[in-house]
Order: structure tokens, then sequence, then C-alpha cells
């Protein structure tokens, strides 16, 4: 019940000052089973992502987020467990533990979409898009059905710049690319470069 | 509201009815497949009955309504400014300032009627203090470039915007407590010439007035409808402090300072790429797409209202 109004509360807020807009440039949003990969420049980025999307799409879409800024007892353990349903990986690899990918591999044999971030961490330099991590090629490869989706987040870094408490009300578009597969025997290499040009093609020129 | 205003805003109801009724005609004379021209039309008139409506709530609450409905506007319009015109990270302190301070502040100003300060805040003192803000970031790129952008977008999404329910606070001898029929005279001289350029251009519209800047603009399209929307200012002139032919003259400076602001924002729109200034308002684009003549004339009708009137 909380966590359902914490839910409601924050996606309002998110499209109210940020006025989102969704472009489905490439795909329409459809129940199917997902994987959207975005830039990633604020922790407002997922919000944002997950409250454009309509209603029973949210519910199965599950954010993949860093364990070690949200798994804090308190307030950010609420959020990121109760409220947005998200799955929390290790970024830090240690010895003696299975793939940090195990519990979104887990996550998609249940059959929920997710919100990935490619790059691994907030970009805050004056390039537009980081170097993916490898990530991304290893869950296409572990569920060649499920659909990547390239969703380009405009605006947001503005909105709330790294160390800033006061969103400023400007206006954020996310658009919806063409969905990509891994081509057989592509390499890791060229799927990351693939992937991350599609990211890209998607943002506005001279942003 | 008094008698003058409502029998205006009846008049505007009932053409709008009429718009209304032949944009349907057209859209079943075409037939049911999608028209451009057409669904455009109809989609703007449906979105002038809520603008009317919105206007007309706001003129219920008479001066502080006014001055809330304007603040709304000059939101809209300063958001959609700084969201298209790109600044760096250390703009950000002149961002919060120009949003979260000198937005709400103009318009405190002028409900407290205190003109000496609410006509030189933005142009002085915000003038001044926005460039200082962005300076303490550091960061030297673009910097003349990155200050104008925040200046220039408060100067007209707030200032000029403001420069409307600015009309209340004048003192015009022999028109006390109507000064509410101003505001709506030159929001419907201005906006009613918007509407007869669009219908003159789409008519008769053959000799491109401005190519470059504006493509759909054209030459008869401009001299009709300044003329007629400047022939319905001097007919209104019944609710204005000024006989016909001032109010005929009146009429013909916004319309000009209207259409030139289409220009010069339609200017800034084409060097950033974009068509519309935002989607807020279905078949118009933003806020800015609609206010824009408003923005130019406002300041002007002002303080030409206050100088030989007032």
């Amino acid at each position: 019940m909380l966590a359902t109004l914490t839910a409601f509360v924050i996606t309002s807020a998110a499209r109210l000052i940020t006025g989102a807009r969704a472009l489905w440039l490439g795909c329409t949003p459809l129940p199917v089973q997902r994987l959207y990969f975005a830039n990633h420049s604020s922790h407002g980025d997922f919000v944002l992502l997950w409250a454009s999307l309509p209603e029973p799409l949210r519910k199965r879409t599950r954010p993949v987020a860093g364990a070690d800024y949200w798994a804090k007892p308190g307030i950010r353990d609420f959020l990121i467990r109760k409220v947005f349903n998200g799955i929390l990986i290790e970024r830090q690899r240690t010895e003696g533990q299975g793939s940090p990918l195990q519990p979104i591999l887990e996550a998609v044999a249940q059959g929920d979409s997710l919100i990935f971030f490619p790059e691994g961490t907030r970009n805050l330099g004056d390039e537009p898009l980081m170097p993916f991590r490898s990530g991304l090629f290893h869950l296409a490869a572990a569920n060649p059905e499920v659909e990547l989706v390239p969703v380009w987040i405009a605006n947001l870094n503005r909105v709330m710049p790294k160390g800033r408490a006061l969103p400023l009300p400007l206006l954020c578009t996310l658009s919806f690319g063409e969905p990509l597969n891994l081509h057989a025997d592509e390499s890791k290499q060229a799927f990351l470069q693939r992937a991350s040009q599609a990211l890209l093609n998607l943002a506005p020129k001279d942003a | 509201m008094d008698d003058n205003t409502l029998s205006l805003f009846a008049g505007i109801g009932a053409l709008l009815l009429l718009a209304s009724v032949i944009g349907r005609l057209l859209k079943w004379r075409a037939g049911p497949a999608p028209h451009a021209v057409i669904d455009n039309l109809n989609a703007r008139i449906n979105a002038w009955w809520v603008m009317v409506l919105v206007i007309g709530i706001a003129f219920v609450f008479g001066k502080y309504g006014v001055i809330v409905l304007f603040y709304g506007v000059s939101f809209y319009a300063l958001r959609e400014f700084m969201t298209l015109t790109p600044t760096r990270r250390s703009d950000y302190p002149a961002l919060v300032a120009a949003f979260y301070v000198a937005l709400p502040v103009q318009y405190l100003l002028i409900a407290m009627d205190w003109y000496g300060l609410f006509s030189i805040f933005i142009p002085v003192y915000l003038f001044l203090l926005l460039p200082i803000l962005a300076s303490f970031g550091g960061d030297t790129t673009r910097f003349l470039e990155r200050a104008s952008k925040v200046q220039w977008g408060l100067m007209i999404a707030v200032y000029c915007v403001s420069s409307v329910p600015a009309l209340m606070t004048l003192d015009i001898p022999g028109f006390e407590g109507r000064n509410l029929l101003l505001i709506a005279w030159l929001i419907l001289v201005v906006q009613i010439s918007d509407v007869l350029q669009y219908v003159c251009g789409k008519l008769f519209g053959k000799r491109k007035v401005a190519p470059n800047l504006s493509p759909s603009k054209t030459l008869e399209g401009l001299v009709g409808g300044v003329a007629l929307a400047t022939l319905i200012g001097a007919l209104l002139c019944w609710i204005t402090p000024f006989n016909f032919w001032q109010a005929a003259l009146m009429a013909l400076t916004v319309n000009a300072m209207g259409f030139f602001g289409g220009l010069v924002m339609s200017a800034i729109k084409r060097d950033r790429g974009v068509k519309d200034w935002g989607h807020m308002i279905e078949g118009h684009g933003g806020m800015l797409d609609r206010m824009d003549s408003v923005c130019f004339a406002a300041p002007v009708f002002f303080h030409f209202v206050r100088y030989w009137w007032a």
C-alpha cells in the first residue's frame, strides 16, 4: 500500500517536473519481454524511464541498480526493493562469487523486463556516451528471445546535475529505438559497438 | 465580470462555434481519410476552446486570477526556451535563479503594484546577477553565449509576458476598474491577427515574405491578416480607453510587433533545428509558439498606454 502510493507520487512528480515525453520511434509499447538499455547521467534516469512506461508494462519492468548505492538500510532500501522492485547487482567483482549478472538472469527467467544502463555508472563527462561494459553482451547472449530496446534519455542531466539537490523544471524526452538482437557469430566488441551506436543515433543532434 | 466582458466572451464563443462548424464541414467534405491541414485546423480550434475557457476562469478571479494565469504562461514559456537552448553544468545557479527567484519575484512585484521595481528588476538586477552566478562555476567555454541565453529567455518568457498582467496596475482616468478589458483587447487583437494571417495565407498566400525564417508566412497572409485584425481592434474600441482611430493605430502597432516577434522566435527555432517550441498545446505546438507575438507586442503596448493614457 505504502509502496504503491510512493510509486504513484514519485512517477507523478517525475513526469510533472520533467514534462517527460516518450517517443516510441522504433517500437510500440507492447507487453513483450524487453531489456531497455539507456544512457545514464543521473540517479533519476531509471525513475523517469520507468515512469514513462504504460502502467501494465511498468509492473513487469524492473530497474537494475548498483548494490553499493542502493543496498543501504532505510529509505534507499525501501525505494529500490518495495517501490521499484529493482534488481541489485554488485558492480565491484569480488573473488569467490558467481557471475554478478546472476540476479538479472533469474529475473529474466521469470519473464520480467529490465531497465539496464550498459555504461555501468553515471556519465558525468562531456562525451555523450561512455564505452559500454560487457554486461549487455552477456545478457544478450544468454537471452536471445528478449528484445533489446535502446532508449535515449535527453536533458535529465540538466534537470538534476550531479551534487545538486533542487531539480530544474526543464523538459525531458525519452526516445525508444528499434529493438536489436545479437547476431549469430557476432563478437562482443562488434555487438557493443553496434548497440552503443544504436543508442547514440537516438540522441538529439548538437545537444 | 461586467457586461462588456460578458458580451466580449459571448462574441468570442460565437466566433469559435462558427470556426468549429466550418472545421467539421471541411472535415466532412474531405472524407474520413486523415488530412494534415484540416486535422491540424480542427486541433487548433479545439485548443482555442480550452485556451478561452482558461482565460475566462482567470478573468472571473480578476487581477490575481490574471497574475496567476500569466505566471503559469511564463513558467511554461521559460521552460520551453531553456530546454531548447543548451547550457552547461556551471549555468545551474543562474537557471535556479531564473526559475525559482526571478519568475516568482517578478509576478509578486506586479501583484504589489510596484512599477519602479518590476520594470527594472529583470533588465537591471537579474541582467547583472545572472552572469555573476554563472562565473562562480569557473567554466569559460562559450561564456557570453551561455549568459546571454539565460538573460534572453528570462526577458522574453518572464519580463515581456508579465507586461500583460502589468496592465492591471495602470490607473487610467475614466477607465477605473475596467483594466481587464484592456488585457482582453490586447490578447484578442494579437491572437486574431495570428489566426487571420494563417487563414489569409492558406486561402490567398503566394509570395513568401521570409522564406528563410518562416516559410509558411506569406505577403498575402501578412497584409490580409494585419489589416483585418487592425479593423477588428478599431471596432472593439468600446472596450478600451481609446477612440476609433487611436484603437486602430494601437492595433496596427501590436500586430506589427506580433508579426516581427513571430519572425524572431522562428529564427531561433530554425537555428535550433526544430519546428515547434514544445508540444503542450495540441495543434499549435508549445506555449511559446502561441505566445511569440504577444511577447513582442505586450511590453510596447503596456508602455504606450502608460505614457499616453495613464
